[in-house]
């Protein structure tokens, strides 16, 4: 049983949760295409997919475009009804109102993070989205890496390009559909305009725009696997392991947990995946025992760990249980260095855990 | 005969995915269409003669070099005309579904070993696979789509590639192009949609895919950094620690037996080793003063993953000892291994009680070296 953490649902999950309710009766879905530059061809993808939907018999119009157009992208446009924009001086505002009042069954909204005029409904345009979605109206769209808040800094490190308008990163985790338009780096800046140069990453232009990539990449396995977590829940059926690495580090006052945690870092590090730690109380621990917990734990939560706390009479079977629930890949345990009369009766830990944690890596640090 | 000793290395590019219809071939078509556009010398060298219409569509303006027709047992089947490629000679062939096993009587028996040949004769490749396809992904896949996948691409010939696409699609989508017909005839739908296709397995793949590819991108950036000297610029809470780059390099040591369980060793070794940047040696001790005096069909086992090992460009060692765990963790430490991969044996009851685990043995006598206990992936956890 846990102490200290409960597992509380995430602010994505509640998120999640909540919209999905909201759009249940209408069956509305928001379907963002990302990007890790302009250039990729995101808003190519969505009005491509919006054309063979509208082909295909779907009610689909054009709620907001980007402001320049491309000759492959006008060629879609002219396939696709348009509800134009408000005018104002200060800018434009998808006309909500005369979309409503339409009420197709989808809508293409281009780029999702752009800020309305003052003077709208809505300060941010993404909640005309979601205004849409609860009307029942699925949306369409497409999103820049750099205009996702979390995000942003990062690639503005990158690249030098800034921006006031940025969404979420909840956001995405809660559309229904992500998906990523991934393009080599040297088709992007051809499309910027830039020469073309040979396959593969050639020039640090190219170096930058690869580092962006990868977050994106990286980005939308994240929701991929929000996503998955949720099927399953939802469908009450087995967790699925493996397809991400998840370390779990099981510390003990006699264990050299300082060393586990850090390798559990450059391995969180490396592979782009989570790292866990767990502490089993057991009675009849000393003060000075705890004081080294203590530290372990500050560690731990310092290399970026989530920090559990379990109470049990059988550590072994707590920490297998805990690593299915987590989905944990691989295991980090020390040798005890100690012969306690547990050991003598139950048998050495290390070797219980490597026999019952069947489908998980287990891997013994020295002390 | 066609090679030349100073034609350059043609270059690869992979589109990835993670199913079938997931639109590989389809964007490799479109990317070379517009590569023709531009007035690049672009054929198809092999593409699947029952695509789907869209595919086809794509196909069409490209040059094809007509596939070879082979008889195999009364049929006739159609695979890629390696030879008549090389006679084209053009700047890059565009070769659909790397992992295909060709036709028995085909001058190769893997797709991509003809690839291979293309290569080396200096024209540039453009081909299509899916993530299950990836040798060392092997076991994952099984344990997480209970499917076991026979063709697979050793992942030096994926890492061969200049460049990697991921090509993606939500599994809604796919699954509305697979009930339309649009990716496999009708008889077929409900058998994908019962196995391949079903519930969580094509959320995992993307998954998998998307994370394969983010591996490959920044596999590419280090190598790039390395010879170009270029420096990622980083806001400073980026990386906190700032001291995890500056680690050792780890080193991996895979202990080879005859047992099956050693070509999951092999691929988990290959993967871990490849994320930490380590490098990965695989010993094989023997018992017998002289390794020919092994029974044949151990030999034969063993024989097989040494060259498997090698095939995924591990080391491969052999020694001679009486004590096998001693011998390998004696190796181990001096050759400063820092992690030892050994497989997991199941063991009955009585043995555990006589001590006789193997795998208890190597981790009890190696207290100062990391010792990784490899599950074995075919038991799906917990269930």
């Amino acid at each position: 049983m846990r102490v200290s953490e409960l597992p509380k649902p995430s602010p994505e999950r509640l998120l999640k949760q909540v919209q999905a309710e909201e759009n249940k009766r209408w069956g509305a879905k928001l379907k963002i295409f990302l990007g890790y530059a302009p250039g990729v061809g995101k808003s190519y993808r969505m009005l491509d997919e919006a054309r063979r939907r509208h082909e295909r018999g779907e009610d689909v119009v054009v709620g907001a475009v980007q402001g320049q157009q491309s000759e492959d992208l006008q060629a879609l446009l002219r396939k696709l009804e348009v509800i134009p924009p408000l005018q104002t001086s200060e800018g434009q505002t998808i006309d909500l109102d005369a979309i409503l009042r339409r009420a197709p069954q989808v809508c293409v909204i281009d780029p999702l993070a752009a800020q309305n005029a003052p003077g709208s409904r809505h300060s941010y345009r993404w909640q005309d989205v979601q205004e849409l979605l609860r009307n029942g109206i699925s949306v369409l769209s497409s999103v820049n890496l750099l205009h996702v808040q979390e995000y942003k800094e990062k690639v503005q490190a990158i690249t030098g390009k800034n921006t006031t308008e940025t969404i979420p990163k909840s956001f995405l985790l809660a559309a229904d559909d992500i998906v990523i338009v991934d393009v080599p780096p040297d088709l992007c800046l051809s499309r910027q305009g830039e020469k073309l140069t040979s396959t593969g990453i050639s020039n640090s232009q190219e170096r930058k725009l690869s580092e962006l990539r990868e977050l994106a990449l990286l980005l939308t396995a994240e929701v991929v696997d929000a996503q998955l977590e949720s099927y399953v829940h939802a469908h009450g059926i087995e967790p699925v392991f493996g397809t991400h690495e998840r370390f779990l580090v099981c510390m003990t006052p006699h264990s050299n947990a300082l060393a586990m945690i850090e390798s559990g870092q450059r391995n969180k590090e490396r592979f782009q995946g989570e790292l866990y730690a767990v502490y089993v109380c057991e009675r009849g621990r000393s003060k000075r025992e705890r004081v080294t917990i203590r530290r372990y734990f500050d560690a731990a939560k310092k290399a970026g760990a989530s920090t559990e706390v379990l109470e049990s009479d059988d550590p072994i079977s707590a920490i297998v249980e805990l690593a299915r629930e987590k989905r944990i890949t691989q295991i980090f345990i020390g040798h005890s260095n100690r012969n306690s009369w547990r050991d003598r009766v139950f048998g050495d830990p290390v070797l219980r855990l490597i026999r019952e944690a069947e489908g998980i890596d287990v891997r013994v640090f020295p002390h | 005969m066609f090679e030349s000793a100073d034609t350059p290395r043609g270059i690869l590019k992979v589109y990835l995915g993670y199913a079938a219809g997931v639109g590989k071939t389809f964007q490799m078509l479109a990317d070379g269409r517009a590569a023709a556009q531009r007035g690049v010398d672009v054929v198809v060298a092999y593409f699947q003669p029952h695509a789907r219409p869209d595919t086809i569509e794509q196909a069409q303006g490209l040059e094809v070099v007509p596939h070879r027709k082979i008889e195999y047992r009364g049929k006739t089947f159609e695979e890629m005309d390696t030879e008549a490629v090389l006679n084209r000679n053009p700047s890059i062939a565009l070769v659909d579904e790397l992992a295909h096993t060709n036709i028995p009587g085909s001058a190769r028996t893997k797709r991509w070993e003809d690839v291979q040949v293309l290569l080396n004769s200096g024209i540039e490749v453009w081909t299509t696979m899916n993530v299950q396809h990836i040798e060392s992904l092997n076991d994952q896949i099984w344990q997480i789509t209970g499917i076991q996948v026979r063709e697979t691409v050793p992942d030096g010939i994926v890492r061969q590639a200049a460049e990697i696409v991921a090509v993606d699609v939500t599994p809604e989508a796919l699954l509305n192009r697979l009930k339309r017909g649009a990716i496999y005839k009708p008889e077929m739908v409900q058998k994908a949609l019962t196995g391949f296709f079903k519930g969580s397995n094509l959320g995992a793949l993307r998954e998998l895919t998307l994370r394969q590819a983010a591996h490959e991108v920044d596999l590419r950036q280090s190598a790039y950094d390395e010879t170009s000297g270029f420096q990622v610029p980083r806001i400073s809470e980026a990386r906190p620690s700032g001291a995890t780059d500056n680690q050792p390099k780890e080193r991996i040591l895979i202990h080879l037996t005859a047992d099956p369980s050693t070509a999951m060793l092999i691929r988990r070794g290959r993967r871990v080793a490849d994320y930490l940047r380590a490098d990965c040696t695989a010993l094989f001790v023997h018992q017998t003063p002289e390794l020919s005096q092994l029974p044949p069909e151990e030999r034969q086992a063993v024989e097989k993953h040494l060259r498997f090992a090698r095939s995924l460009q591990i080391e491969t060692r052999i020694l001679g000892g009486k004590d096998i765990a001693k011998t390998l963790v004696d190796f181990a430490r001096q050759n400063q291994v820092t992690q030892i991969f050994v497989a997991h044996s199941q063991i009955g009851l009585l043995e555990r009680l006589r001590r006789k685990n193997f795998t208890e043995d190597i981790v009890r006598l190696a207290q100062d070296l990391q010792v990784t206990v490899v599950a074995d992936r075919s038991r799906r956890p917990g269930f």
